[in-house]
């Protein structure tokens, strides 16, 4: 565990930036709604999804009853469900720790360990694990800073949430390096690009999931033994 | 609003995402094998994610006006390139993170 801390650390760097900011933003958020920072804390430690909780505070405000929290909640994160799918077996074999990995399944979190590579020596389970949990720190600290300093910041850091935009190119670049066949890559970007022109920022991603799910099984039968490892 | 009505918000929400997140670990859950097609999707999807989160994270640029999300493809493309020719992680995503806070802050403001 203690060997597989400083790799955990140096993968997450991205997501530090990217989280602090992030969850800064919802905690200033949250508080010029008129909430303490306990709530911000308490919405990170046991939402823990961005957008989710960027959600959470217009429906808040607006008084939303429990059906339409969770309505909205489930189709916001809906695309979630696919991410599991990639990790069946992994997180299988991870005990009790299971259950942690499978709550802080987010985007980021997901993206990194796609791209895990353990160095030699280190258990890839425990590295996984200190990912999971670095990143959710990273976005309590954010969020609750965010919370009790509100919106002044020293420096100007607009734009600093780029790092995220950054994170999934690397992510994208290494799987392109490492992938035999790029059909699903380019499947990808082409479903999304289009189901954003097609059905604006709001709407477009689990449009663009399913359309994606559709066609890499419609492509199976050429895929299969290209993407198999 | 009460402190009892915030609490119970926040924990549906925290039901409910976790929900999403859970569901394919309960349809899927190692006491049978995994279908053959979920094992092939799983092994195929996150190439086509990630490309989606990449278009997820510029899904608010306004393509139609000035201008017209140069800043966000520029430093893309700088990533993209910078990482496929030293593949540095920390090189390449801090590199195109200040550039684009440079260009955001100072470029086209």
């Amino acid at each position: 565990m203690k060997k597989a801390l400083r790799p955990a650390f140096q993968v997450t760097i991205p997501v530090l930036c990217g989280y602090l900011f992030i969850g800064f933003a919802f905690g200033v958020m949250l508080r010029d709604a008129g909430y303490l920072p306990v709530w911000a804390f308490f919405s990170s430690l046991t939402i823990y999804a961005g957008s989710g909780q960027y959600l959470l505070v217009s429906l808040l405000a607006s008084g939303a009853s429990l059906v339409t929290v969770a309505v909205m909640t489930l189709l916001l994160n809906c695309r979630h469900i696919f991410y599991g799918l990639s990790f069946l077996e992994t997180f299988h074999q991870m005990g009790h720790r299971k259950w942690y990995m499978i709550f802080s399944l987010t985007d980021e979190t997901y993206s990194l360990l796609c791209s895990l590579k353990t160095p030699e020596g280190v258990d890839p389970n425990a590295m996984r694990f200190l990912i999971a949990i670095l990143d959710q720190s990273y976005w309590i600290a954010g969020s609750v800073i965010g919370g009790v300093i509100g919106g002044v910041l020293p420096i100007d850091s607009t734009g600093i949430d780029f790092a995220m935009t950054a994170l999934f190119t690397v992510i994208f670049v290494e799987q392109w390096k490492s992938a035999k066949c790029h059909i699903p890559a380019l499947l990808g970007l082409g479903a999304a690009a289009v189901s954003l022109f097609l059905l604006g920022p709001d709407k477009f991603i689990l449009p663009a999931m399913l359309a994606i799910c559709v066609m890499l099984v419609a492509l199976r039968g050429r895929l299969s033994k290209e993407v198999a490892e | 609003m009460s402190g009892a009505r915030v609490f119970a918000m926040i924990a549906v929400a925290a039901l409910c995402t976790f929900a999403t997140r859970v569901a394919p670990f309960l349809l899927f859950n190692g006491k049978k094998p995994i279908p053959p097609i979920v094992r092939y999707l799983g092994e195929a999807l996150p190439p086509a994610v990630i490309a989606l989160l990449v278009v997820y994270c510029v899904k608010s640029v306004n393509w139609l006006a000035a201008p017209h999300g140069a800043p966000e493809l520029l430093c893309i493309a700088v990533t993209a390139l910078l990482h496929a020719w030293k593949r540095n992680n920390l090189l390449s995503i801090g590199a195109g993170t200040a550039l684009y806070m440079f260009l955001v802050q100072a470029v086209f403001v």
